[in-house]
């Protein structure tokens, strides 16, 4: 079943890290950009946007991890714990730009904002609810919360229902990026209560690739 | 190896010799010919208008800006999509169709709107979505051209009709069309008589680029850019309100009137301030207050007299 040739473990490591580096690139080209005036005319904006777009693209691909694994046998277990910080850190900068970039700091309109407008409430709440995801991702943390932490963790999927939520909001019509984006997420949720009848199905047609871990 | 073929033009494409005249005699700088402009329309010629008192006299918005951030939703939905896809649309020739309840219905070549007694008219331009330009158009008041198809006694209304021509639009073609085409636009009459009211066929001294509307668009400086359509083909005269593009994709959030209004936010977001576009930096972004009607109360504050803004958004 298994389709990609495996990476030798002793690469398995170095891997991790140099998907933070490469992870972290976007965020970092259109930074310069955005100071070198290559983001066009509003270039706070647009870079406001592209966080808050990789921010969701590594919730996706966050969420992937289990079904790659379920459904085409990759395994990319050792990868999940970097995309979900990714998505945290994104949305970081995002809340940072938006902060101090777009509204210069001023606190009265950021706070009117935040509760007034629908789209920045849920946008608050997903960063509040990553934090503690971000937190609690390391070995330490796993091993402390035990049965705990797969509980906190399935804070996820709220999250992620959030976050393309607020791009629903935040975009004055649905056009294919905000689609697509929004489709992935809803395939990615719909997935979860399908998974156990999906495995359950999987075990009994094919009884020697029934390995269902969590 | 390859052989040079020159162009098929179709007879059609070729532009009648009195428009071609009638175009070289408004170029006024013949020997300058015609100017091509980076982002603009090949066709783009240089246009003059004489002063008005209605020009702001703030800091103009740079024209690399005007001309790359852009709505124009036939062009496609992002800020670049119109500098970057219009380039095939073809603005000439050109025809309004005027029509409805008017005692002289009939049509106006492009040729004869650019005649029209053109003047520079520095505006504001207010985008619903929170950002804001100074803009250095050209053109004339609507009322001129009202005035020449004699609206009926029962006419309450003006509708206008942007160009469907989904083989030189390419955000009328394919799967995710963000609109209803065409797109509408509509104003009371006494909106479309007021002198503030324009229609622009040109901006920072040449002929309109195909992304900001050509060859010939609205402009009502306090309402929402959305107001103010672009390309237009038809304009009538109506006796109930018209439908409005925005409107019709969502009326909770998109009204007939639409005024620029700091009081009355927009559902998702507040309206208070604008950031002026080519103001600032990636550091230091132009925010600033947004002005009732755009800064344009004093003059036309009095045509809704009485009238609830809040419902009348
Ligand atoms: C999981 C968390 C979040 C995700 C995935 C996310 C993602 C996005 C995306 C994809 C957009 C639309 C970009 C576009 O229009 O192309 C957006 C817009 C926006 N987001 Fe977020 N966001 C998150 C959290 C936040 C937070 C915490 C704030 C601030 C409190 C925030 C403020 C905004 C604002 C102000 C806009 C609209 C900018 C504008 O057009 O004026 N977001 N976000």
């Amino acid at each position: 079943m298994t389709v990609i040739p495996s990476l030798p473990r002793r690469l398995h490591g170095p891997s991790i890290w140099a998907l933070y580096v490469i992870g972290l690139c976007p965020a970092a080209w259109y930074f310069y950009q955005g100071a070198t005036g290559g983001l066009g005319v509003n270039p706070v904006k647009t870079f406001e946007h592209l966080l808050g777009i990789w921010a969701l693209r590594f919730l996706i691909a966050t969420l992937a991890i289990t079904p790659l694994r379920d459904i085409a046998g990759i395994n990319w277990l050792r990868y999940r714990r970097g995309l979900g910080l990714l998505a945290f850190y994104y949305v970081l900068m995002h809340f940072a730009v938006w902060l101090i970039l777009d509204r210069g700091l001023d606190f009265s309109s950021i706070a009117g904002d935040i509760v007034k407008r629908p789209y920045i409430t849920i946008g608050m709440v997903c960063l509040v609810s990553l934090a503690p995801l971000a937190a609690t991702s390391n070995n330490w943390s796993i091993r402390r919360l035990g049965p705990r932490w797969s509980k906190l963790h399935q804070l996820i999927y709220p999250v992620a229902l959030g976050g393309a939520l607020h791009y629903l909001l935040a975009v004055k019509s649905v056009t294919f990026q905000p689609f697509i984006h929004i489709a992935l997420v809803a395939v990615l949720l719909a997935y979860r209560p399908l998974r156990k009848p999906f495995l359950g199905w999987k075990r009994g047609s094919k009884p020697s690739v029934a390995r269902a871990t969590r | 190896m390859p052989v040079y073929h020159p162009p098929r033009i179709a007879a059609s494409e070729i532009t009648p010799r009195e428009i071609y005249m009638s175009r070289r005699k408004f170029m006024g700088t013949a020997a300058a010919g015609l100017v091509v402009a980076g982002a603009s329309s090949a066709l783009a010629a240089p246009l003059a208008g004489s002063p008005s008192t209605f020009s702001t006299d703030e800091t103009l918005t740079p024209k690399e800006a005007v001309t790359s951030y852009n709505n124009f939703y036939e062009f496609g939905t992002a800020k670049s999509d119109p500098a970057q896809n219009s380039g095939q649309f073809d603005p000439l020739p050109w025809s309004v169709k005027v029509d409805g309840l008017v005692g002289k219905p009939r049509e106006f070549g492009m040729d004869e709107l650019i005649k029209m007694p053109l003047e520079d008219r520095v505006y504001r331009l207010r985008c619903v979505e929170g950002w804001s330009m100074v803009i250095p158009w050209i053109g004339f008041p609507l009322a001129a051209l009202l005035d020449q198809v004699e609206p009926l006694g029962s006419a309450k209304y003006v509708s206008f009709e942007t160009i469907v021509r989904p083989e030189q639009m390419p955000g009328q073609t394919g799967f995710f069309q963000p609109l209803e085409w065409p797109y509408v636009e509509g104003l009371r009459l006494d909106e479309a008589r007021h002198p503030l009211t324009i229609l622009a066929v040109g901006l920072y001294g040449e002929t309109l680029p195909n992304q900001n509307g050509a060859p010939i668009r609205l402009v009502v400086p306090w309402k929402y850019g959305f107001k103010s359509i672009k390309s237009i083909v038809k304009i009538s005269l109506v006796e109930e309100q018209p439908q409005t593009t925005w409107k019709n994709s969502n009326a909770r959030e998109y009204g007939f009137y639409s005024n620029v209004n700091p009081e009355v936010d927009h559902p998702r977001w507040s309206q208070a301030t604008e950031q002026r576009i080519g103001e600032g930096g990636f550091f230091s972004v132009a925010n600033r207050p947004t002005l009732k009607f755009n800064g344009y109360a004093d003059e036309v504050a009095s045509l809704y007299e009485g009238m609830d803004l809040k419902a009348n958004f």
